[in-house]
């Protein structure tokens, strides 16, 4: 109970992550108590798709800490998200084993079709859940390791810093369609078979998937609640409005940005890792710039800097964009595109800034 | 369906019958050639032959005999064309076997096909077409064009006989021009290569020096793998190392030109860019959709003005720069003026619009690309020598994009909106106490950066497909071109986009081409970390903020 206690002044995240416990509870309910022909009966599709949604509010959770708080506009963090999804992919891949169309017990179907011989060297390990589960957090945080402590040493910032985090995501895509990589090329990773011996097409392990991700949600919430809170949080606000002026008082503005940077791509690439097996596939096409902009809309439509605001701004155009590409699929870019134009001029603040103003007022 | 309507009209109107008439004359014999061939002698017997020496006998007779429809014989030979009545013992010409139903004979007389089995085909063997090729060399040796007459003597040259040296010796006499003079002189001595008199090859070697012919090469290394003396080995392995190197370094002239016609892609893509990123310190995600539309005016142009194709790209040039800069115009009054001073919110806003502008033309001209053609002055091949030729397309866009740097220079260097421009550029709140009305020239540069991206589409739309996607595939490298050169920095530019250019495809044949982009970007984000500003930093305290 000690965790909650960073939710003391969190009006926001108390409501939100209410609402995803509640969610978390009532759903399996509903869909293994209630019998399919009531009218409260919710089909596994829909679990299977608040679970997607679930995941990516985690990722957009991750965007926000370093572009809310830290002022690090991201428009590369569909990579780290799609690195670990590729980890949980390789893991269901080795799951397969002798049951893919090849048959072949040590290959996934991939390479027989490329006539490979042998297991790639970093495909080894994966046939393990635990390596996966590491590789999960370390592969995403490794990158942006690397990637940040070059950035930040130098004090790339503001555009530029977005442009080439940017260019990091495009070079990965454009990797990873390439066949040699070893990651199945454009078609990607796909037909998972089971996770840790539980059938994927089990309504149970489903149900299963969907609770995992509204976990994972709400203690990647606590763990960025508890970060801003502390006197880390603070210093990142100082960086964040004046960059120069926290380095003369004596910071390590690098320092900073580096870990919270770091600790924002290990979140995105867990909410790759649990969105995958819920999709059922993973290719390349995650890691394309458009993906990761997106994220950043969603943060912008929530609310910047309030984190749950971004769960909020995830939750409502992911749904926007399931109705309209399926409703009216003409009009779901220009709606997109809208969004992105009227929210930056009219709601600096998202929808939560438009309800707390609300709230003020009565 | 035309002879029906005017047969009709013929019957009530008796005056049109000899109209009629005519044009009925006039469709039959345009279904035919000019006239017909006539009998070929003691040759045509020849080919109706079974045995190959037979017609390779007959090729000799038309050769010799130098009868006025040996090339047109020949060509027919060549298609499979040429047939025979098996009883009639008379040659046709069927221009469809399968599917025909008429064979035209020599007398020009058109028979119809009742069985096909009675028409045999003059069927050829590899001998057979080499010595058509060989025959056809040898009138077009005597053609009036010196450039056909080139591409004659090479022909020759790959299957040199006595007869056709002796050819080319009396027209080694004769040959006006030089060059050609001095190809034959190369196939001359090739011929020499092969003799058996030591003395006659080494003087052949040194003649045949330098050469880039394929042939000279091949003949060369024959005396390296068989010939007996070791001298004239070692003579002939020098000629060989030095067009060796020749050849080496004509791939990398055209791994340069390669690199520099894409190259100047990334500029004419980039200069845009670097106008409103670097001017006005505004991101302009759109900046790929404004390409596009320069693209789509293009296409609209020639669908406007189909038979002028050639005229069209020319028209498309400033109708793009228009369209393009009135819709960034739009963009900046609409937009991007609310948000000066929040670059990151200028970033996102217009991305949100290029996703408009994308469905917008999704919508407009449907998902697939369309095919913008390509005018045929643009579409040529400028040979330099055996082992290097110049696109002329991409020699078009190299130009192009000079020609659009230097006259962007001009206008920011010598125009009163230049200086107004760059006086913003410098000291936004100076300017404005100077008396500058800042809004206007934001308008105004916004307006020329986008213009000059609409141009840029107009090249693209040349190179690759026309579709809602040709914006994004250029907007990331139009960025790292201007992040590469440095911001606000025109020739920065242009050095950061040729060398970008050059350098994939420098590393192309090595790496493969995605890798080789990914190579490129990854030294683009190392390369930044190094110099956050660029290859030319703006100095002064302008620049820092």
């Amino acid at each position: 109970m000690r965790l909650l206690t960073v939710l003391q002044n969190d009006r926001g995240g108390q409501i939100v992550l209410s609402l995803v416990l509640a969610l978390a509870i009532i759903v399996p309910i509903l869909n293994l108590m209630v019998p399919e022909t009531s009218a409260f009966h919710v089909p596994t599709y829909t679990v299977t798709l608040l679970g997607k949604y679930l995941t990516l509010a985690l990722l957009a959770v991750a965007v926000d800490l370093v572009w809310g708080y830290l002022g690090i506009l991201t428009l590369g963090h569909g990579a780290f998200f799609a690195l670990g999804g590729y980890a949980m992919g390789m893991y269901l891949m080795r799951q397969i084993g002798d049951r893919g169309v090849y048959g072949n017990p040590e290959l996934p179907d991939f390479m027989v079709f490329l006539d490979w011989q042998e297991l790639p060297w970093f495909w080894f390990g994966f046939d393990q859940f635990w390596f996966a589960a590491i590789m999960i957090a370390l592969v995403p945080g490794l990158l942006a390791f690397v990637f940040g402590w070059l950035a930040f040493r130098s004090r790339v910032s503001g555009v530029y810093l977005s442009i080439i985090t940017q260019a990091l995501t495009y070079a990965l895509m454009l990797a990873f369609y390439r066949n040699e990589m070893g990651f199945g090329g454009n078609n990607g990773l796909t037909d998972f078979k089971d996770l840790l011996g539980f059938s994927l097409q089990e309504d149970t392990t489903r149900i299963a998937l969907f609770i995992a991700s509204a976990v994972a949600l709400i203690l990647g919430y606590l763990v960025c609640r508890f970060l801003m809170n502390s006197r880390l949080g603070r210093v990142c606000v100082a960086i964040r409005d004046s960059e120069s002026r926290a380095r003369f008082m004596g910071y390590r503005v690098e320092n900073v940005k580096l870990w919270v940077f770091i600790v924002s791509a290990i979140l995105a690439g867990i909410a790759g890792a649990l969105y995958v097996p819920q999709v059922g596939i993973i290719n390349p096409n995650e890691f394309s710039p458009l993906n990761s902009i997106e994220v950043v809309v969603w943060v912008a439509v929530g609310g910047r800097a309030t984190l749950f605001g971004a769960i909020v701004g995830a939750l409502l155009i992911n749904y926007a964009k399931t109705y309209l590409t399926a409703e009216l699929p003409e009009i779901w870019l220009f709606a997109l595109g809208g969004i992105f134009v009227l929210v930056t001029l009219l709601l600096p603040k998202g929808v939560v800034g438009l309800l707390a103003r609300k709230e003020a007022q009565a | 369906m035309s002879l029906h309507f005017s047969s009709t009209r013929a019957y009530t109107l008796p005056i049109n019958v000899a109209r009629y008439l005519l044009v009925l004359f006039a469709l039959i014999s345009f279904s035919l050639p000019t006239h017909a061939i006539g009998d070929l002698g003691k040759a045509g017997d020849l080919l109706m032959s079974n045995s190959f020496d037979d017609k390779s006998k007959a090729l000799q007779l038309l050769a010799s005999e130098n009868h006025p429809d040996t090339q047109e014989v020949l060509a027919l030979l060549g298609e499979g064309q040429l047939y025979y009545h098996k009883k009639d013992k008379q040659l046709f010409i069927i221009k469809d076997y399968d599917t025909g139903a008429e064979a035209l004979g020599f007398d020009g007389v058109v028979r119809t096909i009742d069985k096909k089995r009675d028409f045999k085909k003059v069927t050829l063997n590899n001998s057979l077409r080499g010595e058509i090729t060989q025959i056809k060399a040898e009138v077009e040796l005597h053609s009036a064009n010196p450039e056909t007459r080139e591409v004659a003597i090479r022909d020759l040259m790959k299957d040199l006989s006595p007869s056709t040296i002796a050819l080319l010796k009396t027209r080694f006499t004769q040959e006006p021009n030089a060059g050609v003079k001095s190809l034959i002189g190369t196939a001359l001595a090739v011929n020499d290569l092969k003799s058996d008199d030591a003395a006659v090859v080494s003087q052949a070697i040194e003649r045949v020096d330098g050469s880039l012919e394929q042939e000279v090469r091949a003949a060369l290394l024959t005396i390296v793998n068989n010939n007996p003396s070791e001298d004239l080995k070692q003579q002939a392995q020098k000629v060989i190392n030095g067009i060796d190197n020749k050849v080496e370094y004509y791939g990398w002239l055209e791994t340069l030109y390669f690199g520099l016609s894409l190259g100047s892609v990334l500029v004419l893509a980039g200069i845009g860019l670097a106008i409103t990123f670097g001017v006005m310190g505004v991101i302009n995600m759109a900046h790929g959709e404004l390409i596009m539309i320069g693209a789509y005016t293009t296409y609209v142009i020639q669908q406007l003005m189909p038979n002028h194709i050639g005229m069209s790209v020319i028209v498309a040039i400033p109708a793009a720069f228009i369209v393009s800069g009135l819709v960034g115009i739009a963009i900046e009054r609409g937009v991007i003026r609310f948000l000066y001073g929040r670059p990151l919110e200028t970033l996102l806003a217009t991305f949100g619009i290029s996703l408009i502008l994308q469905q917008a033309v999704r919508s407009i001209f449907s998902p697939l690309n369309r095919s913008v053609e390509t005018p045929e002055w643009m579409s040529g091949l400028i040979q330099i020598n055996p082992v290097f030729a110049l696109t002329e397309s991409r020699l078009y866009i190299i130009l192009f994009c000079l020609i659009v740097f230097f006259v962007l220079s001009l206008v920011l260097k010598k125009t009163p909106l230049g200086l107004q421009v760059r006086a913003v550029s410098q000291n936004r709140a100076m300017a404005q106490a100077m008396g500058v009305r800042s809004n206007r020239v934001d308008a105004l540069t916004f307006g020329l950066g986008s213009g000059v991206a609409g141009v840029a589409g107009v090249a693209l739309s040349q190179l690759t497909n026309v579709g809602p996607n040709l914006g994004q595939a250029y907007i990331i490298d139009s960025f790292m071109v201007v992040v590469f050169g440095g911001v606000g920095n025109l020739w920065g530019t242009l050095v950061a986009g040729l060398s970008l250019g050059v350098a994939n495809k420098v590393l192309e044949p090595w790496a493969g081409a995605v890798l080789a982009k990914i190579l490129v970007l990854v030294f683009i984000i190392l390369f930044i970390q190094k110099r956050p500003r660029g290859l030319f930093p703006q100095r002064g305290r302008a620049a820092e903020g």
